[in-house]
Parts: structure tokens; sequence; C-alpha cells
């Protein structure tokens, strides 16, 4: 991996967490004319990233916080953009495709659930509207032949995609590293000073220095936002994932807890379990996420299982993401979000550019700041 | 390409279908070892670049003889015994859902 000496290791902005998060703002900064160091953990990491389900996935997202479904239609929207400019520079090509997702619904119990939840969040104030559809199961049928009988209807959407994310992950590491980015590998770090403008990180591979630094270390962000005076209230929320082998496309469409990837794989997931810091697989868990996702396509019963794995994502106290600059310590930012894939069009060419710039706007960044969560700062 | 090692050795033969042609293996065969008897060069084609495979490891470990049989796909060659009347189809690129 790159290492550089001591003398040579000042940087205009570290960005700490190597993930899909830490990736996409180190790319967008290295394009913004920053010099970048990426200080990556080893491969013991937690790494929310490795749990992604790759969908860039917007109609059931914001019930709560109106401006969290806006931030996720322009990230969703500038996913074209994102993955042609990561193409054209590193020839990687992210397979994104944005056919419009569905949700299928096994109930009508689940049906009107599924669309009350949708006109919730397109009824609250300050929401910016954007059109879904409430199908039935024959229109679902022409558009995904292999449905099984117990889809009564499911809800759709055409602003909803997906992508490679292996791809992705590979593309933005490349594409830092091209733009000048040094990657640094097995460098957790340890504690983080800050001492006239800049900021010294220290880890067990000698220090770094840079004159900004982005927080965007997954869970591990609960432990580094003390050090430049952030309260970043994260935990681990456990999920788990199976893939089975490729098989012929049949699926065109992500369906939110089932989607082919573009070389065939199934992958099935979506379960969220509260389960602390263990990211053990669980069979009980995967065999729900198994036979619910055999009820929707019963033909999946026949294709072999190649992989299950569990992850640990990050989860906040409501779900939304928190974007914050400290004011103790001038250019220190954090992002700490559940949805990496979704965001990392946002991440790279929106906020990167802000951070670049020393300042996060309020018009975009304000409702995202964890003073939400401090009842006192809200009440004086 | 391969020859048997004891081509007079006792043991019954059993008719199976190679791509729907008929070839008699022995009934202790794997379908992998009835594959390379049958002079086959390839057993299958990998799903992304379309690559040509053929048995390698012959233990269950490499994945590089999967074939079609009796109209499921991606079934292990080596670890499945041949049975008479066994239709066994190279596979093209990537298994259906139902082969």
């Amino acid at each position: 991996m790159a290492t550089m000496p001591d003398a040579g290791r000042d940087f205009d902005v570290a960005v700490i967490g190597g993930g899909l998060m830490g990736s996409a703002i180190a790319w967008g900064l290295a394009r913004s004319g920053q010099r970048v160091a990426a200080l990556d953990e080893g491969d013991i990491a937690y790494r929310a990233s490795r749990g992604n389900f790759a969908l860039i996935w917007v109609h059931s997202k914001g019930l709560g916080l109106a401006p969290y479904s806006a931030w996720t239609m322009r990230s969703a929207n500038a996913w074209t953009e994102f993955a042609g400019m990561l193409e054209s520079q590193t020839g990687i090509d992210v397979a994104f495709d944005r056919p419009g997702g569905f949700n299928l619904a096994l109930s009508e119990r689940e049906f009107e659930a599924r669309r009350d939840l949708l006109q919730r969040i397109q009824d609250q104030r300050n929401m910016q509207r954007f059109e879904f559809e409430m199908i039935d199961r024959e229109r679902v049928k022409q558009a995904i032949p292999q449905i099984g009988p117990e889809v009564v209807g499911a809800s759709y959407s055409r602003f909803d995609g997906h992508c490679n994310a292996l791809r992705l992950f590979r593309a933005l590491n490349t594409g830092m590293q091209q733009l000048g980015t040094t990657y640094l590998s097995d460098h957790r770090v340890e504690r983080i000073d800050y001492a006239a403008g800049a900021f010294r990180m220290t880890t067990r591979q000698g220090e770094v220095h840079a004159g900004k630094v982005v927080l965007a270390a997954g869970i591990d962000n609960v432990r580094l936002a003390p050090m430049v005076g952030l309260n970043i209230p994260v935990r681990p929320q456990r999920g788990q994932l199976i893939v089975t082998e490729k098989t012929a496309p049949f699926l065109h469409y992500p369906v939110q807890t089932v989607r082919q990837t573009d070389e065939g794989g199934v992958m099935i997931g979506d379960s969220q379990e509260e389960a602390g810091a263990d990211a053990t697989v669980g069979l009980d868990v995967t065999a729900v996420l198994a036979s619910r996702a055999i009820r929707i396509f019963p033909q999946l019963a026949g294709l072999n299982i190649v992989r299950s794995w569990a992850c640990l994502r990050v989860m906040t106290k409501d779900g939304f993401p928190i974007y914050d600059q400290s004011t103790t310590c001038p250019g220190a930012f954090n992002a700490s979000c559940h949805s990496g894939v979704t965001l990392a069009a946002a991440h790279a060419l929106f906020l990167a550019p802000q951070i670049a710039a020393g300042q996060l706007s309020a018009d975009d960044f304000a409702p995202f700041s964890s003073r939400r969560f401090d009842v006192q700062a809200l009440a004086a | 390409m391969f020859k048997r090692l004891q081509p007079d050795a006792a043991g019954g033969a059993v008719t199976v279908f190679i791509d729907g042609k008929p070839f008699a293996a022995r009934t202790t065969d794997s379908v992998a070892a009835a594959l390379l008897a049958a002079d086959a060069d390839h057993c299958r084609t990998t799903p992304v670049s379309g690559a040509p495979r053929a048995p390698y490891c012959m233990m269950g470990v490499c994945f590089d003889c999967l074939v079609a049989i009796d109209g499921v796909g991606n079934r292990q060659a080596c670890l499945i015994r041949v049975s008479e009347g066994m239709r066994v189809e190279i596979q093209r690129g990537k298994r259906t859902l139902g082969a």
C-alpha cells in the first residue's frame, strides 16, 4: 500500500474510514483539488459497506424528515452522471441501472400498510412530492412474470435503481488514487489532536497531519467524534444477506429485498436486528429471509446458496443521516448514514465540495445536524 | 485425451446421454470421469466471460465441472455417480431458474 515518509504526511484533508462513505467523500474531495489522505482500518474492521444491498432506493424513505427524502432523490438523480464520471475516469462500469423499483406485498394487509406509509411520506409538510404507484397483481406480473401466487400487488416508483457495489467500491478506490489521494490501509486512528488550525491523527504506523478531517468511520464515529468536539450517537444494527449461484437473467427490477445482480447472482437481504457488536450469521434469520424470498419467487427454491453473511450497519436514533461540522475544532466534519450506496453520488458531488471549501451550507445540512437529538439545545 | 488405466477391468456399463449422444460409462464412474472418458473437451462455459472449462480437481472443490444433469443446472459432475439413462448437458453460461 501507499506509504510515505512522515515528513511528507501533510494533507489538506484526512478522511477517516475507507468504506463506501469515506471513499465517496475522498474521491469527491480529490476531484475538488484537495490533497487527500484516506485512512482505512485493516481487514478486521466491522465495515458496514460489506452489508450493502447495492440499491439506489428512494420511494419509501423519509417519513419523519422530509429533507431526507429530498436529499435521497437528489443523490439518485445525480447517479447517472456519477456513474458516468467514474467509468470515464477509471474504465470501471459500476452497472448503474434505474428501471424503477418494486416492493411486493404478500397480503392485502401488507399492501394497505405500504400504501399508507408511502402516502404519509408524501403528505408531510415541506415534502418535495414525487409520484409512486400502488399496482395490482396483474400489472406486477406483466413486469415480473415469476412472482408467486401469494403476491397480491406492489408499490412501484420509477426513481429506484441499483448498481454493482463491488465495482462501485473499486472504482472509487482506484479513482481517488488516480487523483493523487494517498490511501493508507491498516491505519486505525487512535487519537485526533487539534491545535492551531490543524489536525494530528495518531496511528500505530505514525502520524498524519491535515488541515481538515472528515469522520466517515461508520460506528467508530462514536469514539472519534468527541476528539473533535462532535457528538455522533450511532449504533450498530445487524443485517444478514444471502447470495445464490449465478443464474440467467430473470429479474430486471430491484425488488427491495431481492435483486439479481448484473452478473446473475440473486441477493436476498434486508434483515434488521439489534444485536450489539455481534456480526455472526444466525440460521434462524437467514431461514426467514430465504422462505420469504421463495414465497415471492417460488423458482428460487431450486437455486443453490453460495454465501450468506452478516454485517453491522450504521443506525442513528431516528434512522436519518448525521452531517455536522465542529464549532470547537473548525475543519472537522462528520458523515454518518445508513444508505452509503444511494447517497454515494450526493456525498461525492455535493457534500465533498462543501467540505473542500471548509463550510457546510445550512440550506443543505442544517436538518441533519446531531443537534436534533439535543433537547436542551433545541429548547434554548 | 484420457485413457482408462485398466481398459479391461470388470464392471458393468451404463448408458448416459451427453448432449443427447449415448455413451457407455462404467457403473463406478463419476459424471466427470465419464465426460473425460468420452473425450469431452469442456463441460461448461463460464457465466461471465464464456470461457470453456473442464473437470479439474475431481474432488468437489473447484466447481469447474458444473453441468446440467437431468434438467438441473450447476451440478458438480465429479461428486455424482452415473446412472442408467442419465441426461448430462454441457452447461453454457449461467444456469436458468428451471435448469
